[in-house]
């Protein structure tokens, strides 16, 4: 056994509103810079769709995650070692920033420099790559509400073993908000595939991090990763990604996305695991064991052999604490209603996910719902399960209907106790959980206190490295090191990375519209 | 006026044979070796397959395979000493088959580097993010393949290897630090000399440019494990708990 911890984060979809409040902070914080303007390190997807970047799900056209090979051992999809370095001059299986959208701003100003005219003068969008007028045509969440046709949408691959289309009829239609980011996996496939060994994973907190300086451009890490969250930044031609917000996750705040989050959907909680087992549990050879072997090689924080073993390795004992009152350990081991995003891509993925409940109140009441040992039917619930299962269980279809007759049991109980004045113990046997965990359950989901859903304990950077040597050091860089980055170009070509550079373009049409405007004034 | 003007080209062959070629393996090593200490987050291959995959599928695995190619070609022809091949191969053998092998990549990397050109400069995606020496860099190389396509024909015509052997021991002579090294190539034909300039020359920009990427070529990728994880601390600390830094036991 090697117990390692990670701070994991559970997203609970039936709270997300999508008011793309995450991913408009993370933005700001992150990635408001040339080169990255189309990234979106977190994104808010409507489901069914085909996403951001297309089809990223459809892992036949991309190639993300691992495959298992007729002896058991993994292999990234797009391919062995060898096979990797031979595509490194044009990589097959590289998305173009059309399949993200190409970025843009607006002709803003147009509206001051526009002649008299019948019409209103429109602000036209402009490339920020070309600088020349474009049309828009995807964004990162192009699907928005349902928009788009169906049968575009419908290509989504968690319609798999679903008769789709009736779901295109109006009265029948389904959706919810899948927010992404980085999965920060155990078995990161971007990791594997990258040749100039750059991309590693934390050993303390399980974060995924591209090293910058080590970062040669082969971009084979965007294929590899089946969740298509690594960017290719075209300005400084390296790759970048999700960094789970560390500098706050060391100061034990939460990350930005999380912080932001309107809806309280987010929670950040230390999961323990053995690090031993990771490669057998990533390669059980049904994918639909996936999410019970990942289950699996969590450690119990309870357990005196797993606190003397993870004594012994040196986790810190403020981290065994944040384990044993983790949020994501409660959800995901104790009630199991939290699932990993794609198991099926064998990455073993540390973002996990509530299924939402469809709204069924009104149907109910309309007898459109069935009902069954004192339940509602999941089945008949408006998103179909084998949609979630698809999306979170490889397929498997009893966990997701158990997380969902709890997350109703949890709203009947609680309707029982305080509505009535009784607990309903029929529920409660029938779901398998007592009062006791209903009313945490309740207090973690419904109420969701900040100090409920975030428990992180801090860094002890104290004890890891000599901070003396930190002293009047450079703090957070693009990998400059303390060298002078901050001049606008430098001898070897580089421009600098810094936010203030990405002023709107200006095209030439509205230059010579101002200098004739200039021209006309007495 | 005749003199002084020989004076000077003597003395430019001397300096561009045998003065040039240190200056641009100077620069080479030097600059390059303080790029990659004081500003690594610049050394990258610079791809722009992103941005327009099109004509790059073809025109980059054209041009870096048969480049490598006759990069490999050249060190080997122009480094390997004529006593270590002659028991095997006589000149005028070895010369033919350079010209064959030579003059089939040069083939494919032409088309390849042409299409990896006009792409640079026409689609407007990627003209508008190439710096200048991204454009400078690729036109020098298309300038130099095609000087090296010119000299094939004078190859030929002279079956005896003589102008490679030349060729050769300038080479050897300048790594090995000889004197009088400007003096063997005294008399080739222009293209071979303009192709020899042209091509220190890309020694000479290389660290100004994106073909730093050549040092990184990751090969040892094929022998490493999968995953990576970093230690906070790195190699320095020990498995077991861990130490307060200062505090002496």
């Amino acid at each position: 056994m090697k117990v390692r911890a990670q701070i994991a984060m559970v997203l609970n979809l039936d709270k997300c509103i999508g008011c793309h409040t995450c991913s408009v902070t993370c933005k700001q914080v992150w990635t408001s810079r040339e080169g990255v303007e189309y990234a979106w390190f977190n994104n808010v997807e409507t489901k069914p769709g085909i996403g951001y970047p297309k089809e990223w799900e459809n892992q036949d056209r991309w190639k993300g995650g691992w495959t298992r090979k007729r002896n058991g051992t993994l292999q990234p999809r797009i391919g062995a070692k060898w096979r990797i370095l031979a595509n490194i001059f044009a990589n097959p299986n590289l998305p173009e920033i059309d399949d993200y959208y190409e970025p843009f701003t607006f002709d803003y100003t147009h509206l001051q420099t526009a002649p008299e005219s019948e019409a209103m003068p429109v602000a036209r969008p402009i490339s920020l790559i070309t600088g020349e007028r474009m049309e828009i045509k995807w964004g990162p969440n192009w699907e928005e509400i349902l928009g788009t046709e169906f049968r575009k949408r419908s290509k989504d691959r968690n319609f798999e073993g679903i008769q789709k289309e009736i779901y295109g009829a109006f009265e029948q239609t389904f959706m919810f908000y899948l927010p992404r980011l980085c999965e920060h996996c155990l078995n990161p496939a971007c990791v594997a595939a990258c040749p100039s060994g750059a991309i590693y994973k934390r050993e303390e907190d399980g974060i995924v991090l591209i090293d910058q300086d080590k970062c040669r451009g082969w971009r084979m890490c965007v294929s590899a990763c089946p969740y298509k969250k690594i960017y290719y930044n075209w300005q400084s031609g390296k790759s970048e990604k999700c960094i789970f917000c560390y500098p706050r996750i060391e100061a034990g705040e939460p990350t930005v996305c999380s912080e932001t989050c309107v809806g309280r959907i987010r929670y950040l909680g230390v999961l323990l695991y053995d690090a031993d087992r990771i490669a057998s549990a990533a390669a059980v050879p049904d994918e639909k064991d996936l999410y019970q072997a990942q289950l699996d090689i969590f450690l119990d924080p309870n357990d005196p052999a797993v606190i003397a073993q993870a004594h012994a390795e040196g986790v810190p004992e403020a981290w065994l604490e944040a384990a044993r009152r983790s949020p994501a350990y409660r959800m995901a081991i104790d009630w199991k209603i939290a699932f990993p995003l794609h198991p099926e891509y064998r990455t073993l993925p540390m973002v996990w996910y509530v299924p939402p409940l469809s709204p069924m109140q009104a149907a109910v009441e309309a007898g459109h719902v069935g009902w069954k040992d004192g339940l509602p039917d999941v089945q008949s619930l408006r998103i179909p399960v084998r949609y979630l299962a698809n999306l979170l269980t490889a397929g498997k279809e009893e966990p997701v209907v158990s997380a969902l007759e709890r997350m109703m049991a949890m709203r009947m109980h609680m309707r029982a106790r305080t509505v009535e004045g009784r607990d309903d113990q029929a529920i409660l046997d029938r779901v398998g959980l007592t009062a006791a965990q209903m009313e945490d359950m309740y207090q973690t989901l419904a109420i969701a206190n900040y100090e409920d859903r975030y428990v992180i304990p801090t860094t002890h950077r104290e004890y890891a490295e000599n901070a003396f040597d930190l002293k009047s050091s450079c703090g957070f860089t693009f990998g400059h090191g303390c060298s002078d980055g901050s001049t606008p170009g430098n001898l070897f070509s580089a421009t600098s990375a810094s936010a203030g550079r990405m002023a709107p373009p200006r095209i030439r049409e509205a230059d010579e519209a101002l200098a004739a405007s200039v021209g006309d004034r007495p | 006026m005749m003199a002084l003007w020989d004076g000077f080209t003597d003395y430019l062959h001397h300096f561009l044979f045998g003065i040039y070629p240190y200056i641009a393996a100077g620069v080479y090593l030097i600059g390059s070796l303080i790029r990659f200490d004081r500003d690594q987050y610049t050394w990258r291959s610079g791809s722009s397959q992103m941005l327009r995959s099109g004509q790059l599928r073809w025109g980059s695995n054209l041009f870096h395979f048969s480049i490598l190619f006759l990069f490999v070609g050249h060190f080997v022809g122009l480094l390997t000493p004529h006593w270590a091949y002659e028991w095997i191969i006589d000149a005028g053998t070895k010369q033919r088959l350079a010209v064959i092998a030579g003059g089939t990549a040069g083939v494919f990397c032409f088309v390849g580097l042409s299409l990896l050109l006009h792409r640079r400069l026409f689609d407007p995606r990627i003209r508008r993010t190439s710096t200048m020496i991204d454009i400078v860099i690729l036109a020098l190389l298309w300038v130099q393949l095609v000087l090296g396509m010119i000299t094939l024909p004078y190859s030929i015509s002279h079956s005896d290897g003589g102008t490679m052997l030349a060729l050769s021991a300038w080479a050897q002579s300048i790594v090995t630090f000889q004197a009088g090294a400007a003096d063997m190539v005294r008399g080739l034909a222009l293209p071979f000399q303009m192709h020899l300039v042209l091509g220190m020359s890309l020694f000479l920009v290389t660290p100004f440019s994106r073909l730093v990427h050549i040092f990184s070529a990751p090969v040892w990728y094929l022998f490493r494990s999968w995953q990576i994880v970093r230690v906070r601390g790195g190699a320095t600390r020990r498995p077991g708990p861990v130490q307060r830094p200062g505090v002496v036991k």
